[in-house]
């Protein structure tokens, strides 16, 4: 997984990525030209009977020298960032897909809308891609202000409660690439991450397929006991398993849980033993977390980790 | 004398600086109400197989935090009570920004009525809510009537809604009436 700007998979990352290597050069070329010539006037000698009036003269010279190229310099930096800023304004392309976003305290919520609502996904803290497709990026926030950003693929998008703001990305290596909330929204700011999975565009189609379908019924005892364990305690309050009697929109959908890389935004790897210590206590992991401790009797609570490790 | 009475001031005045302003914690481990079934209020003390449970906790953890209580005005609409009890103003159910309580006003009292229910339409949340959302539930529900002080009512509405702020409203007397 890579979270680096320095390493644009993208285009709009790489005009980004350009345009700072470009400004960053330019003022180490005039930074080190400054201090030089700061140095040659310290250090020189100057000349007993120097004539004041040529010293004027030239000196008036080479600061209407420096002044135009400062002027030049900075209409350059000008001229370059509108580009690079018009570059990332517009998503252009053949075949563009479009996701809402949707900021919550503390998680990402990526929906694929389709013409049939039935075929509506929603991916929590997982945005899927395709390879060289421009996505089209509808970001909203349910609660307060959030930023999006995926150093890899783009800049930040701030995600405003009430407005829609729009951005776009494209990805053009394949790759699994990290994302950040990178606008402080309270306690858990820091643990609101998410992951770009980047696939060729069959790879990308089958996953939506795959997430489209419901969850699967239990189909052993072990997961039979979990099912019920979940639909007969607090879980079901909150989250959604499509296919189930479990539909609210609280936290993220567990759908498909198991194919998750991560739980709880990022913060922790999908593993059995992680998914239990979260189910059980999660304000022990992410403090102030929107879910509640929930104090499942240890059957119940193995059993409710096989079955969402089932939902695959 | 009178340098001893200016110091005397200075000091006094640091002292009531420092000690004035007074920063509400957030303790959400300690305040973490483990399941402590025993310790639940039920109705009747008639229960089937196990032993008859403890009498109710006096206190909430959450009295006097206006962070759980706003949690709990946001779970109100999100647990849709509003459906019922339709912000506080009452429509199927009955209303909870008025001074008349039906079954006590005390945080033990609306924790019973939440895990409980109550006859005639309020439902039992036992299990299905946790127990650290309930005692958040109770604040807000204390706070809609003024129950709790004024600087712990939130004083704003996430979403528009067409009432005054419970931190702009009369505080009210809880008085027992009302019929079930």
């Amino acid at each position: 997984m890579m979270q680096s700007m320095f390493h644009p998979a993208g285009p709009v990352a790489q005009r980004i990525a350009s345009l700072g290597w470009l400004l960053l050069a330019v003022c180490i070329v005039v930074y080190v030209l400054v201090m030089l010539v700061t140095l040659w006037a310290l250090l020189r000698r100057r000349p007993v009977a120097e004539d004041v009036p040529r010293t004027t003269r030239r000196l008036t010279r080479t600061v209407m020298i420096a002044t135009v190229v400062t002027a030049v310099i900075l209409a350059l930096f000008t001229v370059s960032s509108v580009v690079a800023g018009r570059g990332l304004a517009s998503p252009t392309g053949p075949g563009a897909i479009t996701v809402d976003v949707i900021g919550h305290q503390w998680w990402w919520e990526f929906q694929y809308r389709d013409v049939t609502p039935s075929d509506f996904v929603t991916s929590p803290n997982e945005l899927h891609i395709p390879v060289g497709v421009p996505v089209h990026l509808k970001a909203i926030s349910r609660d307060v202000i959030h930023s999006f950003w995926v150093p890899n693929l783009l800049g930040k998008r701030d995600l405003i409660p009430g407005q829609v703001t729009n951005t776009w990305l494209q990805a053009d290596d394949p790759g699994i690439y990290r994302g950040q909330c990178a606008e402080f929204c309270g306690h858990q700011h820091a643990h609101m991450a998410f992951v770009v999975v980047a696939e060729p565009m069959d790879k990308f189609l089958a996953w939506i397929q795959h997430q489209r379908a419901p969850a699967t019924g239990p189909a052993s005892d072990e997961e039979k006991h979990g099912h019920d364990a979940f639909m007969h305690s607090t879980c079901v309050m909150c989250h959604t398993i499509r296919g189930t009697d479990a539909g609210a929109r609280l936290g993220p959908e567990l759908t498909h849980i198991g194919s998750r890389m991560t739980i709880a935004a990022g913060t922790l790897p999908n593993t059995r033993g992680h998914l239990g210590g979260w189910v059980a206590n999660a304000q022990g992991i992410k403090p102030g977390v929107r879910m509640p401790p929930n104090p499942l009797n240890p059957d119940d609570l193995q059993a409710v980790l096989t079955y969402l490790g089932s939902l695959r | 004398m009178c340098r001893w009475s200016w110091g005397l001031a200075i000091g006094a005045s640091v002292t009531l600086l420092a000690t004035a302003c007074q920063r509400e914690v957030r303790p959400f481990q300690d305040l973490t109400v483990a399941s402590d079934r025993a310790q639940r209020p039920t109705l009747s003390s008639i229960s089937p197989g196990s032993p008859s449970p403890a009498p109710a906790p006096a206190f909430s953890p959450y009295q006097n935090n206006a962070y759980a209580t706003g949690e709990g005005k946001r779970l109100f609409d999100a647990f849709n009570c509003s459906g019922c009890h339709a912000h506080g103003g009452g429509g199927m159910g009955p209303p909870l920004m008025d001074d008349e309580w039906i079954y006590g006003s005390q945080p033990a009292n609306i924790f019973e009525t939440i895990v409980e229910g109550r006859p005639n339409g309020m439902p039992s949340f036992r299990n299905k809510i946790a127990d650290q959302q309930v005692w958040e539930l109770v604040a807000y529900v204390q706070s809609m009537s003024g129950q709790e002080p004024i600087d712990v009512l939130p004083s704003r509405s996430d979403h528009m809604r067409y009432s005054t702020p419970e931190n702009a409203r009369r505080a009210e007397v809880p008085k027992q009436t009302g019929t079930p």
